[in-house]
């Protein structure tokens, strides 16, 4: 009785059943993902173009970031995708308090991660590093390094890092759907695509993230 | 096929057009069938937005001198037609109308996978449209379609952040469409509809769609940046500032060479329809059609070759078929004929040694809109006409339909052969103004020019008209195989009254007895 009813529903009635609706979930989530690995890809092409073209300057540049709020970010993040996959289990396993815990746990990690990110763009801010608005780290700097090749090192540093942020604060906001709909119950192990697919989201934003650090973080040749 | 075939019945039918009524039952549909309409209306809007640029140009360009506007006016309406032409028209054509019209029908299924993302994507398309053309009343934009920097990033005064927005914002709306035929293609067909049962349109819409999904993201982010550049007076593009003009060509080419299979494939699926159905055969080497779709989706540099396969193909087809002119074969055998004339001319860009003379001159005008025009709106009219009586369950009438399409076979080629002579004499292309000796061809691609604008509202009138005058329409009118034919027209909300199981393959014509009426 209970399972007809939540089965109807989840089900869309242009589906035949709550399998090939599940089929077509999971394949449209992996279909947008390629198209967000060609967004990123784009910037990625242009920022390996320039670092080759420019590495001193990209490597000054890199020196100027935190590295210790960036590690703990990452560490911040992959935490966040642990308690996601938890909650996707717990979706398939039907546990609803589990479901909210995780979920809500997976929003609080990914809000420190956006609170940290806001310290540090502060800081950027501060220190005068921010592209076309507020940019001269002169004194920051060695003599003779190009601060216009700096300046382009941000400039992807800002937009990167700014649109993996973005995407971020979308995922909270898809989460904050999922808890409500944990709350009421809605996901056990007949249906729990939601939670799934916005798992698959979530872990793809967090991969984002593990490529952007080192390469901005990293290449200055520091640790 | 085996599905019920349900005759009209004398008492008015309940269709997915008298459903319900209402501007909110249009606004907020999410029936694949309505959003096709949807996107119609609003891509039929910008394509004459598009056309009346081309015939200001036009008449700008009767006298050598120029007959009409300013040097900056027609930079502005060249950009202009560029950009709605194939931003807002050619791309989501074929795709976004008959693609979402048919390509549930065809599969058996009840609607694409994601019925809400598909009206998303409308909303999308209309606000990247309403930037667009907000930045066209607001004082136009005068960089080319291709926004090369730096002058789109540097030099420019015009509205380029307003316009590279409009086309970043619609680039979305095809993300989604292509996500959504990927996922429906794979997911919902019908029993027994194994990949290669599968009408051609299909494997065309499946190709067009993984372009969309590869291609568009990277044109969004290089659209974004230029943007970015702009506002923010940082030089991702600019050599003073470290930047690399060359790198926005890169990847602006990284889209913009698959588009032009993006604006084509589909026609070349279209066509693969009408030329089977109106020779009466089963298409010549099914596979190698096929196939060769996803071949120019996936080397999409080598597309001479595939392109060629499909030519022969469909002329092997024709080839003791019993042919029948009705209006839209004459689109298909326009397209044919069109598209080869453009393909072929690409050839001569192709090779060094022409290209050196002809680059940058009306040539390639004249062989891009041989295959853009030639084809792509010749296979987007014809199909347009052939599934005209599913969609609204009227007939057009045909033989205006028949003089239409020849009127603007006629001004086509009216309009662009005489610019690849220009060309060849060496007449650069996007300048106001040209040498006194040139008078005589471009007066008469102006007449073609006139006599084409003509040739396209034929249609809008006659077909505008139809929906309400026009003949009712049975539910094959053309004996057509195919998912779409064997349900009424207009199809019902749920597309199929039962769920069709496919038995035979694409195509099955010649075994006529069992073709419906």
């Amino acid at each position: 009785m209970h399972d007809a009813a939540a089965h109807s529903y989840g089900l869309a009635h242009h589906f035949e059943d709550i399998e090939q609706q599940h089929e077509a979930g999971n394949l449209g989530m992996w279909v947008f993902l390629v198209t967000e690995i060609m967004f990123f890809g784009g910037l990625f092409a242009g920022y390996a173009i320039y670092r080759a073209e420019y590495l001193p300057a990209f490597e000054a540049g890199s020196r100027l970031l935190d590295i210790q709020l960036g590690a703990t970010n990452t560490a911040v993040l992959i935490g966040s995708s642990l308690t996601m996959a938890l909650a996707v289990h717990a979706a398939q396993t039907g546990k609803r308090n589990a479901q909210v815990f995780f979920l809500l746990l997976t929003m609080v990690l990914g809000a420190t991660f956006l609170g940290i990110k806001y310290v540090e763009y502060a800081h950027k801010w501060e220190h005068h590093l921010v592209p076309g608005l507020r940019f001269a780290p002169d004194e920051m700097l060695k003599p003779g390094t190009s601060l216009p090749n700096v300046q382009l090192y941000f400039c992807f540093y800002f937009f990167m890092t700014g649109l993996h942020a973005l995407h971020m604060i979308i995922g909270m906001g898809i989460m904050a759907v999922l808890t409500r709909m944990a709350w009421k119950g809605r996901f056990h192990s007949g249906y729990y695509a939601p939670v799934e697919v916005s798992g698959l989201y979530w872990h793809f934003v967090d991969i984002v993230w593990i490529f952007l650090f080192p390469l901005l973080y990293l290449i200055g040749g520091r640790y | 096929m085996s599905t019920a075939n349900t005759e009209i019945a004398a008492a008015p039918r309940v269709h997915y057009l008298n459903a319900q009524y209402g501007v909110k039952s249009w606004l907020l549909t999410t029936d694949h069938k309505r959003i096709a309409l949807l996107y119609l209306g609003s891509i039929t809007l910008m394509f004459f937005v598009g056309g009346s640029a081309a015939v200001l140009m036009r008449l700008h360009l009767i006298e050598p001198q120029g007959a009409l506007v300013q040097p900056e006016t027609y930079n502005k309406l060249f950009t202009m037609h560029g950009v709605v032409m194939i931003f807002f028209f050619l791309v989501p054509s074929i795709p976004a109308v008959l693609g979402n019209f048919l390509v549930p029908m065809m599969i058996g299924a009840r609607d694409l996978a994601f019925p809400r993302i598909n009206l998303l994507s409308w909303y999308i398309y209309i606000i990247g449209s309403l930037f667009t053309l907000y930045a066209i009343v607001s004082g136009g934009v005068d960089t080319g379609w291709t926004f090369y920097t730096p002058y789109s990033s540097t030099y420019a005064h015009t509205q380029v952040i307003a316009t590279a927005l409009g086309v970043f914002i619609t680039g979305f709306s095809s993300i989604l469409t292509g996500l959504n035929f990927v996922v429906t293609i794979h997911k919902m067909r019908a029993p027994g509809l194994t990949w290669f049962k599968m009408p051609l349109f299909l494997w065309a819409m499946y190709a067009t769609s993984i372009i969309f999904i590869l291609g568009t993201p990277v044109l969004a982010i290089t659209l974004f940046l230029l943007a970015l550049e702009r506002l923010l007076h940082v030089g991702i593009f600019d050599p003073a500032l470290g930047g690399d003009p060359l790198l926005f060509q890169h990847l602006f080419w990284f889209y913009s060479h698959p588009a032009v299979y993006i604006m084509i494939l589909p026609g070349l699926g279209v066509v693969s329809e009408l030329i089977t159905c109106f020779s009466r055969k089963k298409i010549f080497g099914y596979t190698f059609v096929a196939f060769s779709s996803m071949a120019i989706a996936v080397l999409s540099f080598l597309v001479a070759i595939p392109s060629a396969i499909k030519v022969f193909n469909w002329t092997a087809t024709l080839y003791k078929g019993s042919i029948s002119y009705q209006a839209p074969m004459i689109y298909a055998l326009g397209f044919i004929g069109l598209f080869t004339m453009g393909g072929l001319t690409g050839l001569f860009l192709a090779s060094l040694a022409t290209d050196v003379h002809l680059n940058g001159t009306y040539f390639i005008v004249a062989h891009f809109h041989y295959i853009m025009v030639g084809g792509a709106v010749m296979a987007y009219l014809g199909g347009i006409h052939f599934w005209w009586p599913k969609i609204t369950g009227r007939m057009y009438p045909d033989m205006w339909a028949r003089i239409a399409a020849l009127i603007i076979f006629f001004g086509f080629n009216l309009t662009f052969f005489p610019q690849f002579m220009l060309g060849y004499l060496g007449m650069p292309r996007r300048y106001a103004v040209y040498p006194a000796e040139f008078q005589v061809l471009n007066v008469m691609s102006s007449a073609g020019a006139s006599i084409l604008g003509i040739g396209y509202l034929i249609p809008l009138i006659y077909l505008i008209w139809s929906m309400r005058y026009g003949p009712v329409a049975p539910s094959n009118p053309y004996h057509a195989k195919g998912l779409e034919w064997q349900t009424p027209s207009p199809p019902p909300t749920e597309n199929f009254e039962e769920v069709p199981v496919v038995t035979e393959e694409a195509y099955a014509y010649g075994s006529e007895e069992g073709a419906h009426a």
